[in-house]
């Protein structure tokens, strides 16, 4: 219980309870809400890919597969099965979490930049074998009827509980991430980003830590998939699996810093607050990838561990502080 | 069927030379200096646009623009390297691949600003080639001869000349290549540019026979990934080698079934050589 009242964990949580009551002291409570979903979404998305490519050093470039696998599960369980939501969302995290699982035991053999490059493989083998199979829609994708949010109390409501669910993953995701982060088998990780050899050597069961890795931060995409598609209302290929929004994820966790609890969720909030500001300013709309592009630039080559790290190396204080 | 099989099959090889090319650029830096250009795809854009403006508003022969692009494409390649590249060449993998994805984001950022996304055509033709048991058109053919030139062109330069000998010692290890007297910085931005070049080149021969646009790029850049794969990272004539299997399997596949299982079957071979083959069919560097 002690590990729960430290500031590591309550301020990243803080900060999104924050944000999260935010469209209720507001006056425009519906367009702040979509953007404080799309805000705390990011922060649960880079959380997740934080576990397999920040603690445990393994790139996972299209990681947006479990994102996509997760939603066309619940989406097809929802319109085609009649099911809730809320089982839905969870067959899509399971879903999502076995399929890493075995992938995990073949892919995590690899190493580096090899490794990096068959995640990319086996998200573009996904979105074409989604295009042919036409159960789930095949190219075109699957659309719900609007009467399914009938069943929730009207699209308000349930576009409400969505959002409500989707604060409460963000929050156990941080929680995940920082009970790996401070117990023995995060420690494992760490030492195999450092050096796998030595990490074996050291008692490390290696492609063990690695798939459990692999499969929590494959999990959580999973569940936000089925939310994301849900609030939707349709879920398409070229959505489910963009490997543009995979990298999206990476900048965050770049920007804020890799390997830390608090860096995905600083990083996915300024990536998306900046984002919204730069598509909005009439100076930069039609450059905000290029200014996008400019940014990731200069954070890799100055400040590689980001924003938090950077801080965290600045003084033993601010390491106490922040996770 | 027979027939149909024959001119589909060298319907594909043609255009896998192209691809092969291509992925010689992406194969090549990886062999230099372990560093996946993930600019590759808009490279490859480039190059396409290159041609595109240099034939419509100069008028220029569209071969002879892919020269022009060529070089072009060395430099622009030498100051990414410097720019982007330089920095992080001994940091972990991830660093080179969110740099080189950055330069990716400008430079599409950039072309989407000014070309936006549609669909352009260099209009230009050489009639049809007919060989009795065999007729394409005349620039389709033409763009593969190019392609294997350069390849040619490439192997006399990596292999009878001495920068290309450099690059050699600086992929075999860098560290005795610098205790050698080889200036190691100097070599790598020449790999990368020459790498940059071939992608140019083959974005620019692309051109002359399909319709471009900004983001066609990406398309040919995973099919790199594919072809690097399959003919061994960092090994250029397996990347050939690689192009032609790709270029077949595009050209056999819609025979049997739907064109949309071509990427299936692609990108499942591509992991799966990548777990049971990673060295591909040839062999990477060592």
């Amino acid at each position: 219980m002690k590990r729960l009242f430290k500031p590591g964990l309550l301020i990243p949580i803080a900060i999104i309870i924050v944000l999260a009551i935010w469209p209720l002291l507001s006056g425009n409570s519906a367009s702040s809400r979509e953007a404080m979903f799309t805000l705390i979404m990011s922060m649960a998305l880079a959380s997740s890919l934080n576990i397999i490519l920040g603690y445990t050093g393994y790139v996972s470039f299209g990681h947006i597969v479990f994102f996509g696998i997760g939603g066309y599960a619940g989406f097809w369980a929802i319109t085609v099965l009649g099911w809730h939501i809320l089982p839905a969302a969870l067959l899509g995290g399971l879903i999502a979490a076995l399929i890493a699982w075995l992938l995990g035991l073949a892919v995590l053999r690899l190493r580096g930049a090899y490794f990096a490059l068959a995640t990319i493989g086996i998200l573009e083998a996904m979105k074409a074998l989604v295009v042919n199979l036409d159960f789930l829609g095949g190219p075109v994708g699957m659309e719900m009827h609007f009467s399914e949010y009938k069943r929730y109390g009207g699209p308000m409501q349930s576009l409400w509980m969505i959002y409500w669910s989707m604060v409460i993953l963000a929050i156990i995701v941080v929680v995940v991430s920082y009970f790996i982060k401070t117990s023995k088998f995060g420690l494992g990780l760490m030492a195999i980003r450092e050096d796998e050899d030595a990490a074996e050597v050291m008692g490390v069961i290696t492609p063990r830590a690695k798939t459990w890795a692999y499969v929590l931060s494959a999990v959580f995409p999973g569940i936000i998939g089925v939310l994301f598609f849900f609030k939707n209302g349709n879920i398409e290929p070229g959505d489910a699996f963009r490997l543009h929004f995979s990298i999206e994820w990476i900048v965050m966790i770049m920007l804020g810093g890799a390997g830390t609890v608090l860096g995905p969720i600083f990083g996915g909030g300024v990536y998306q607050w900046l984002r919204k500001t730069l598509l909005t300013s009439p100076l930069f709309k039609n450059y905000q990838l290029v200014v996008a592009g400019v940014m990731l630039l200069l954070i890799v080559l100055f400040v590689p561990t980001g924003v938090i790290g950077w801080l965290r190396a600045r003084s033993a204080k601010l390491r106490r502080i922040f996770e | 069927m027979g027939d149909v099989l024959f001119t589909s099959a060298i319907d594909g090889l043609l255009i896998g030379v192209i691809y092969g090319l291509a992925a010689m650029g992406l194969t090549l830096i990886f062999g230099v200096m372990d560093v996946i250009n993930l600019a590759h795809g808009p490279l490859i854009a480039l190059g396409m646009f290159g041609v595109y403006l240099l034939f419509t508003f100069l008028g220029l022969n569209p071969f002879l623009a892919v020269a022009i692009v060529a070089v072009i494409g060395l430099l622009l390649g030498v100051v990414i390297y410097f720019i982007a590249v330089n920095r992080v060449i001994d940091a972990p993998p991830l660093s080179s691949l969110l740099s080189t994805f950055s330069v990716n984001m400008i430079i599409i950022g950039i072309g989407t600003a000014m070309l936006s996304t549609s669909s352009y055509n260099v209009d230009y033709s050489m009639g049809t080639m007919d060989l009795g048991f065999f007729r394409a058109p005349g620039a389709r053919i033409a763009a593969s001869l190019v392609a294997l030139l350069t390849t040619a062109l490439l192997y006399i330069f990596l292999y009878r000349t001495r920068p290309g000998k450099y690059i050699r010692a600086v992929a075999n290890n860098r560290i005795s290549a610098e205790l050698m007297g080889i200036p190691s910085t100097r070599i790598l931005a020449l790999a990368f540019g020459v790498g940059v070049m071939l992608a140019t080149v083959a974005g620019g021969l692309i051109a002359t026979i399909l319709p471009i646009n900004i983001l066609a790029g990406g398309s040919y850049e995973l099919k790199s990934f594919v072809i690097v794969v399959l003919g061994g990272l960092g090994n250029p004539l397996g990347a050939l080698l690689g192009g032609l299997i790709l270029g077949l399997i595009e050209g056999i596949v819609p025979v049997f079934m739907k064109t949309t299982w071509v990427p299936v079957i692609e990108y499942v071979l591509f992991v799966l050589i990548l777990l049971v083959r990673p060295q591909g069919i040839l062999g990477a560097k060592e």
